[in-house]
């Protein structure tokens, strides 16, 4: 499949879908006529399509510079009557959650999708947060589906009711539906409007004491409303296979519970909750009267199962609830049909076999995650590693942020000492310098800067703060799969763009030293290194160069330039300087001890060529 | 639900796992059958594992039960240890020979069994199995980028497998620029060749 199909697909096709992919489809189906985002996984690839077929579908698109703005773009649009989307990942929409809270109060003319992929499990995350709540926080109505063609239908039929109930809605999916690929029964695309007028009325769209208190009671009517709705809603359904046992379950956990029950042909009765806030209590009511026990199988937090447990207190009934309070459930992790199998048998007192499974008793290497070959961060952090240790600092902190570099922590550079979330190099930086003596860098990406340095940098200099900052500008968001940032010169929909200079902003906000250098010629970026640490202020050295995957091995590609190193063995003294200390993973040493270069991985950027004692590594002939 | 077909894929990034799985899943959906697939990749673009799973068949989840995949397809031969606990008494294999060492092993962290050694561990779990030259043939096919495709066509020579060489084939060529359907075609039918006279033999 190609991705221009997600757009030229007709009505009837059937194509494999992502189920990020799958979400575009539908918000061009729901008729938007504009979507933004930021970049960030399990929801990267929505951007990524969106930008691919956003000029031929006649929308407008945008990479934002934080989830909090690409919200207010979103929101902005319908509350002027245009249709809208926006897609981020969970923890993104803490990013926009103070825009957020406002929007559901302010309503919308036009629909609005709110898309937002948890992470149960935490594969590319730094925490197991359950978007659900901000349901419940916020007061806007959520739909979970649990398949590609779920993700499309929902997102569709969410753009109608917000429109309907004039709400935006949230779609939450979790990694397991975002990166499941499903066949996807594609619907009509609408072509909705991209223009409006905004007509004026400050009581709705101007958030303040005298205008919040009547849209926080328009807000309780209509979740009252969507509830009744939610009550006898087609997106909510019961499958019955009989017995007197009930599961009440949504999400990506369906599909485990229901491929469960059919495998072993198990009697219960599933109510599959995709509208699941305002909980459909009058539904659930029922379905409860009509089972003997109930088994709640939902990811991360027991969020519907304490709902289950407040309508059975309101009805003073008494069933047998088995779920993560209880401890039948587990509550930390993803599930999988192991998981559920088991649980459903400690639930409904069931015996079901386990299949036999094979393990290995031969000690594996284990494969964590790397900076690539070529990577620019690696030769920055070797140079700054030699610039501190050159000056005998002892003890640094290294404040760390979200991106690739956050895989300093690992050895050899073990440069990571703390983060908290995007942008946290500048605050945490401000905090360390403030209470220790000991030195304080600090690290952030190109996209991290412009997503949420900026106050912290202003904050430093203010508050005469005393720490390096190293910008890490590798031209393009790249842990997230290669996408643009306000730095570079083209757009989300792969127009040119005014590329925002990092050195003229930091020189801006009025920092004493600031020093771009390309980390490739190592000796320049440690003494650019050496100089900023022994700065009394705050100090910020740019290290700007290409990232290694996105950018310099595409280029090569398309040029067909394949320069590679290799090691000469006449020369090589096996002092393993390269190995140990740079870390690249095409150097590696072989089962007869001596240090190679493969072929395969290596990108051709050689800096190691620059670390070798010996000058043993060459270009491969 | 025991005709659902189930495949575990194994690999380092960058060996081309996610596009391989995909292809088989379009090839199935062409032959009017039901599939489902799931893709993890780590943190880093390259050099970390990345695992899918695709389920042809009636199964609304992608996600395989402990020891119940039919075919495991391994990129790398280390992941394909990792990869036993989905294996089963049923489950059959191809193997990729080339090991990728991870740095851990260059940095003396880990080590890496000898290939002898894992080869005779899978021989000892898998009922069929098969260990594939996938680099040398895809190198002499005409890239090394293709040993996920010289593996596709070993996975498709194996009895029962669900999907028809043409229609796998079809799937290639939606999937690639047509400059390159020549080396993917050559690709795919070293891979089917080698499994297919180590079965008739």
């Amino acid at each position: 499949m190609k991705i221009s199909e997600i757009l030229t697909g007709k009505e009837g096709d059937k194509l494999f879908l992502l189920g990020n992919e799958a979400a575009v489809r539908g918000a061009l189906e729901g008729g938007i006529g504009i979507a933004s985002t930021y970049p960030g996984t399990p929801a990267s690839e929505i951007g990524n399509v969106f930008s691919r077929i956003a000029k031929e579908a006649g929308i407008y698109f945008e990479f934002s510079s934080n989830e909090k703005v690409a919200l207010e773009v979103a929101a902005a649009a319908a509350i002027s009557g245009v249709r809208s989307f926006v897609g981020m990942k969970c923890q993104g929409l803490n990013v926009a959650s103070d825009s957020f809270m406002s929007t559901i109060y302010e309503g919308v003319r036009g629909g609005m999708v709110i898309f937002v992929a948890d992470d149960p499990s935490m594969y590319s995350s730094q925490n197991e947060q359950d978007d659900r709540l901000y349901a419940r926080i916020s007061g806007s109505p959520l739909l979970e589906p649990s398949n590609p063609q779920e993700v499309k239908d929902s997102v569709k039929f969410a753009l109608d009711l917000s429109e309907k109930f004039n709400i935006p809605i949230l779609v939450r999916t979790t990694t397991r539906v975002s990166h499941m690929r499903g066949i996807v029964a594609l619907g009509k695309i609408k072509r909705g409007k991209t223009k409006s007028t905004f007509e004026k009325n400050p009581r709705q769209f101007v958030v303040m004491p005298a205008t919040s208190p009547k849209l926080r009671q328009e807000l309780i009517l209509k979740l009252r409303d969507i509830e009744e709705f939610a009550n006898t809603s087609e997106l909510n359904r019961i499958i019955d296979k009989g017995g007197d046992s009930g599961i009440i379950t949504s999400g990506g956990s369906f599909n485990y519970v229901i491929d469960i029950l059919d495998e072993y042909n198990i009697p219960a009765k599933v109510l599959k909750l995709t509208l699941s806030y305002p909980f459909p209590e009058k539904l659930v009511k029922d379905f409860l009267d009509s089972v003997k026990q109930v088994a709640i199988v939902e990811e991360v937090d027991p969020v519907m199962e304490k709902e289950v447990f407040a309508v059975l207190g309101k009805y003073r009934m008494q069933k047998k609830v088995y779920g993560k309070l209880d401890g039948t459930f587990p509550r930390v992790y993803e599930y999988t049909p192991d998981i559920v199998r088991e649980s459903l048998c400690k639930s409904f007192d069931l015996q079901l076999p386990q299949k036999e499974s094979y393990k290995t008793d031969i000690p594996l290497p284990s494969r964590p995650p790397l900076l690539c070959p070529g990577c620019p961060h690696r030769a920055t952090y070797y140079a700054l590693k030699k610039a501190v240790k050159k000056l005998g600092i002892k003890n640094p902190i290294y404040a760390a942020d979200i991106g690739c570099y956050t895989l300093a922590i690992a050895p050899p550079f073990e440069m990571a000492d703390c983060n908290l979330s995007m942008g946290s190099s500048l605050g945490t930086g401000c905090g360390f310098a403030r209470t220790t003596d000991q030195k304080v860098i600090g690290f952030i990406g190109d996209s991290t800067f412009f997503h949420a340095g900026f106050p912290g940098l202003t904050n430093a200099v203010h508050n005469k703060d005393k720490f390096t900052l190293v910008i890490l500008d590798n031209r393009i968001t790249a842990m997230t799969g290669g996408q643009p940032n306000p730095g570079v010169s083209f757009d989300g929909m792969g127009g040119t763009a005014p590329e925002i200079s990092i050195e003229e902003i930091v020189k801006a906000a009025g920092v004493g030293f600031v020093k771009a250098v390309d980390p490739f010629n190592l000796k320049r970026a440690e003494e650019a290194f050496t100089e900023a640490l022994q700065y009394d202020g705050v100090a910020v050295v740019i290290a700007k160069h290409p990232c290694a995957a996105m950018i310099t091995d595409r280029e090569r590609r398309r040029k067909g330039i394949h320069i590679t190193f290799d090691v000469n063995q006449n020369k090589c003294t096996r002092c393993m300087v390269c190995v140990r200390d740079f870390a690249c993973p095409a150097i590696c040493v072989a089962q007869d001890g001596l240090v190679n270069i493969d072929a395969i991985l290596c990108n051709g950027c050689g800096v190691c060529t620059q670390i070798c004692l010996e000058k043993a590594i060459e270009v491969r002939k | 639900m025991n005709s659902t077909y189930k495949i575990y894929f194994t690999g380092v990034g960058g060996q081309g796992i996610v596009r391989v799985s995909t292809i088989i899943g379009e090839a199935a959906m062409r032959k009017g059958l039901n599939v489902v697939m799931s893709e993890l990749h780590g943190m880093a673009e390259r050099g970390g594992m990345v695992t899918t799973e695709v389920k042809i068949g009636d199964s609304s989840s992608a996600i395989i039960q402990d020891g119940n995949a039919d075919l495991l397809f391994a990129m790398e031969p280390v992941e394909a240890l990792r990869s036993l606990k989905k294996v089963g008494p049923n489950t059959s294999a191809v193997v990729n020979s080339a090991p990728i060492i991870p740095f851990t092993v260059s940095l003396g962290i880990d080590t890496y069994p000898a290939i002898p050694e894992i080869i005779a561990e899978l021989q000892s779990k898998l009922r069929n199995l098969f260990v594939i030259d996938a680099l040398g043939l895809a190198r002499k096919a005409g890239d090394t980028i293709t040993a996920n495709i010289v593996m596709l066509g070993a996975a498709a020579a194996i009895p029962g497998f669900p999907v028809e060489r043409e229609l796998l084939l079809a799937s290639i060529k939606g999937t690639f620029p047509a400059s390159t359907i020549g080396i993917n075609f050559a690709a795919f039918e070293s891979g089917y060749e080698t499994v297919f006279h180590k079965i008739s033999r």
